[in-house]
């Protein structure tokens, strides 16, 4: 089909546009429909993202499926994927019913609640499949707004000043990139994402306010991307809005949250720091090593310390997502393929595990870890698959926790050992922080009166969690299954940031 | 020679002899009963022109040798000025029923009002641009008074007039001294003067005070500080009026001067204007944030947004030209539909302003909360409503004329400026549980405020094809 791509990014909108104009009412009846045509929308999105991968050719480095159609402004409504892009697509659409399933119990604006996932659903596909910068922005900007409700309506008690500081802290982070997207136009004289993967951005050292910029207009621009991913992603120190929006978010949200919209951050890297601007990566590259580094020793310390379930597994992604950027400034092919299993596995797992609270929060309405404990006593198969999770988030091998973490560190340890060294140490500190949750949670004696009639998973929990463990057991045991589809997209992206470094290496060598 | 000149401002000519036959009739017939009819058929009229004027249109022509001039530009903006007119009267109407002001001058001060801003926009000449600029201003301020009643309507009218007419002193001085410098008042006069590029500090001086009398007009900070409480004062629809024609008239006028008569020296002008531009940002911005009248903010809106348009200006360039009049455009009818919601804000049957009764507004009319949130989100530029796309083609401009630290400061103003849009969502949709208002709408409003949201989530396909409209406009100011 010529139009697959657009299909699969509008279907979740379409639906919600049906939803909206034609459910009405508030009745149970009401609510059931809002619920089952979200997730038939879903459920359809996800069979036809899978046409995609049927006739996806993981050997072509480039873009596949790619349509074309002018729009305002001399920009062009341009979709496609590659190797890079179309694992992401995937998980979005594999995520959604499950997020839509988990949303099942939610009474309060059943509709609407529908509806903001539905529209933010074609927002992050649009976002991984845009292959115009502004386009790329339109998407990535506008799923804050759906966020923005979904925390504020139907977050938890503190959830006004979450949802304000999560959207104005990425729209400041955004706006910078808007303006470096901007001259990026006015330099390249397009906004075509594949073309300007091959333009080369100046990288003449100049002086702006007195300061050597080395690196020249290449380091700006990346610092202004920069800007933008690394409070998406969220890296140590500006991931600070992240555990509060987790904290207010309702479930659904968290898991889209973590799952998901985290990735953007990884995946705007990928786009287009690494190959856009070399000579700025490799100017950056090693303080953003350190920064990550930082990242996953300090959240993994803090996140020892969180008495709230989703605060600590907030603060256990943003370690994780220490790993993805430390694999990708590695720069090389393990490095980066670690970095982009992390982030496929990290949406299974971190998606599960704030499942996992979900499941007892709804039971219990509290998500502090004292309240709890021996839930093992009453609910064995919960036990068991946050056993299952929780090795998954430690990195056990056998699941895809590991790969993604191992890859990295082999990527970076080729290039900055003590990096390396300080990483590892993180291996060991989510282990504990991980484990102590687990024990604290569910082991022990059942005690507190309160959960003496708590129950088991249901049928649709268990129906939820049963692909995500699947999921994570595969590719724990089977990485090729990802490694194979980014394989070579990740080889070309690498070829090319060795030459354009090596170009853009002897124009700055040559203003010198 | 003088029929050939009357056709060219026939529909000025039109609009100003309506009015005086509208007063006529209205004084000899039933005065202020007669007002609904006076209302519903100026807006037609005006609405006419706006259409006919939008579809005839082509070419550009002077009347009075020079003093008149009629081309695109003026005629892109003449539409948006007659249009938005049109629409805001039509608006306004169980408004000033409601609250018992609906006098038949009001509509007839709106028409020549509009009258005045479109000689502002064709003006060619700096008697022209005097003229105009105090047809309109002095229909204004009695329009701002016109809730004689009303200790803050009549504040508001009178604080208007005492600073518009300081605004005025500044605009004439910086007038006489251009003229005296330059020895005509014609634009294309002075533009030859300076045609080697080089400017006399005489003529400079001129430029300021010009400039800092325009800046009045368009609520630029500085020269911001009657805004607010003009806007807070003048009766709601006035407010609206205000906020949007007459915005628009004035940043014309402003880009006329700019590049008509110094568009030679533009190196000498654009940082007066980036200044006026970047200060106008922040100050709107900011100041919005501690404003709990919906009227207020939407002056303290207006500012900011002015600053945006201003960015435009700064660029110097054709294309920056062609930024602001899109931008002024999308504003003009995110302002239209945004107004049509706080006409109709009333508890107990009385008017309120207040943004606390929006608390919670979503459960009670569902409908209305989507529009006003769109709206708020594409004031607040966040794509893909079209205001994000109005901010683009300015950061745009700005970033092409080599003025990237004027974008950077406008996109982080915009941060801070999205919090004040983003709270009145927040009450709307997750606020806590108050009395809340009742928003009666009549069909008018109703359709102002549906069909400007539409707009905004629409346009995002194409922009319905204003992106094109206003590069033809900016080809003929600036070239």
């Amino acid at each position: 089909m010529e139009n697959l791509i657009s299909i699969i990014t509008f279907i979740p909108l379409i639906a919600a546009t049906i939803l909206g104009l034609f459910l009405r009412g508030d009745d149970r009846a009401a609510r059931q429909n809002a619920k089952w045509v979200a997730l038939a929308a879903t459920v359809l999105t996800f069979l036809t993202s899978l046409g995609l991968l049927a006739d996806f050719n993981p050997a072509d480095p480039g873009f596949q499926f790619v349509e074309e159609r002018t729009w305002l402004a001399g920009l062009t409504y341009k979709v496609g994927v590659d190797g890079i892009s179309i694992l992401f697509v995937l998980l979005t659409t594999f995520l959604m019913p499950l997020v839509i399933l988990s949303c099942w119990e939610v009474d309060t604006r059943v509709k609407d609640y529908m509806i903001a996932f539905l529209v933010l659903e074609s927002l992050m596909i649009g976002v991984f499949v845009a292959l115009d910068l502004i386009l790329f922005y339109l998407f990535f900007e506008a799923g804050l707004i759906p966020m923005f409700l979904i925390i504020g309506i139907w977050g938890g008690a503190n959830r006004i000043y979450a949802a304000f500081k999560f959207f104005l802290y990425t729209l400041l982070g955004s706006v910078l990139m808007l303006v470096a997207m901007i001259a990026m136009w006015i330099d390249a004289g397009t906004t075509d994402i594949p073309t300007l993967l091959n333009h080369q951005f100046g990288s003449e050292t100049f002086s702006l306010l007195g300061i050597q910029v080395v690196g020249g207009l290449q380091t700006l621009l990346f610092l202004a991307f920069f800007a933008s991913f690394a409070v998406k992603l969220p890296m140590w120190p500006v991931h600070t809005w992240l555990p509060d929006a987790h904290v207010q978010a309702p479930t659904g949200g968290s898991v889209v949250l973590a799952a998901i919209l985290l990735k953007m951050g990884g995946y705007g890297f990928l786009r287009f720091s690494l190959p856009m601007f070399p000579v700025g990566s490799e100017v950056m590259g090693p303080l953003i090593l350190w920064l990550s580094a930082i990242a996953i020793v300090y959240t993994s310390l803090v996140a020892l310390m969180q008495e709230d379930m989703k605060k600590l597994i907030a603060y256990s992604s943003v370690a994780h997502m220490g790993f993805v950027t430390m694999g990708i400034f590695a720069v090389n092919q393990q490095g980066v393929d670690g970095a982009i299993f992390q982030m496929i596995s990290h949406g299974f797992i971190s998606g599960a595990l704030f499942l996992a609270v979900g499941v007892i929060y709804d039971r219990m309405h509290t998500r502090e870890i004292d309240a709890y404990g021996g839930l093992v006593n009453r609910m064995p198969v919960y036990a068991l698959v946050f056993m299952f999770f929780t090795m998954a988030n430690v990195g056990l091998p056998g699941t895809s926790g590991f790969v993604g973490e191992f890859l990295t560190l082999i990527g970076i340890f080729q290039v900055n050992t003590w990096v390396a060294l300080i990483a590892t140490s993180g291996v060991i500190f989510s282990a504990g922080y991980a484990l102590w949750l687990y024990r604290r949670v569910v082991m022990g004696d059942l005690i507190k009166e309160s959960l003496k009639t708590i129950s088991d998973m249901s049928t649709r929990e268990r129906f939820i969690m049963a692909p995500l463990v699947a999921m994570t057991l595969i590719l724990g045991v089977y990485p090729a299954l990802v490694l194979d589809v980014i394989g070579p997209s990740v080889e070309h992206l690498l070829s090319q940031y060795q030459t354009a470094l090596i170009d853009g290496g002897a124009t700055m060598l040559a203003a010198n | 020679m003088i029929s050939a000149d009357l056709n060219i401002v026939l529909p000025e000519l039109i609009l100003a002899v309506y009015a005086m036959g509208a007063l006529m009739f209205a004084v000899y017939t039933g005065k202020d009963a007669t007002a609904p009819l006076i209302l519903g058929s100026t807006a037609a009229l005006m609405a006419a022109l706006g259409v006919w004027i939008a579809i005839s249109g082509s070419g550009a022509a002077t009347a009075f040798g020079g003093a008149f001039i009629d081309d695109g530009f003026s005629r892109f903006a003449k539409v948006i000025i007659l249009l938005s007119a049109a629409a805001i009267l039509l608006m306004s109407q169980s408004y000033m029923e409601r609250i018992g002001i609906l006098k038949f001058e009001y509509p007839i001060l709106i028409a020549l009002a509009t009258v005045g801003m479109m000689m502002m926009v064709s003006a060619g000449d700096l008697m022209a641009l005097y003229m105009g600029l105090e047809l309109q201003s002095l229909s204004l301020y009695v329009i701002a008074a016109l809730h004689r009643d009303d200790q803050r309507s009549t504040e508001a009218g009178l604080k208007y007039f005492v600073l518009g007419a300081l605004s005025s002193g500044l605009l004439l001085y910086g007038a006489s001294l251009t003229y005296g410098y330059a020895g005509t008042t014609l634009f294309s006069g002075i533009l030859e003067t300076i045609s080697d590029g080089k400017m006399p500090i005489g003529l400079l001086l001129g430029l300021v005070f010009l400039f800092a009398g325009l800046a009045f007009k368009v609520s630029a900070a500085p020269f911001h500080m009657w805004t607010p409480d003009v806007y807070e004062g003048s009766p709601t629809p006035v407010t609206a009026f205000f906020a949007t024609a007459p915005k628009v008239a004035a940043m014309a006028l402003f880009a006329r001067v700019a590049h008509d008569a110094f568009g030679t020296v533009t190196a000498d002008w654009t940082q007066i204007i980036a200044l006026l531009s970047v200060v106008s940002m922040f100050l709107g911005a900011i100041a919005a944030i501690g404003q709990r009248d919906i009227k207020r903010l939407m002056a303290y809106s207006s500012i900011a947004h002015m600053g945006f348009a201003l960015m435009g200006l700064a660029a110097g360039t054709m294309f920056g030209i062609q930024a602001m009049l899109i931008y002024l455009a999308i504003y003009v009818v995110m302002n239209i539909g945004t107004f049509a919601f706080i006409l109709s804000m009333e508890r107990d049957g009385q008017p309120v302003t207040d943004i606390d009764g929006l608390h919670q507004y979503s459960k009670a009319e569902p409908l209305k909360a989507l529009a006003l949130l769109v709206l708020m989100f594409s004031l607040a530029g966040v794509p893909p409503m079209v205001g994000f796309f109005g901010k683009f083609y300015v950061l745009q401009a700005a970033v092409d004329a080599d003025l990237a630290w004027l974008a950077v400061a406008g996109v982080i103003a915009s941060v801070i400026g999205a919090f004040y849009y983003l709270r009145i969502v927040y009450f709307m949709y997750f606020g806590e549980e108050r009395d809340a208002i009742q928003t009666p709408m009549n069909a008018y409003n109703w359709a102002a405020l549906v069909g400007a949201a539409v707009i905004m989530v629409a346009g995002v396909v194409n922009l319905f094809g204003v992106e094109a409209l206003a590069a033809a406009a900016a080809e003929t100011l600036v070239n």
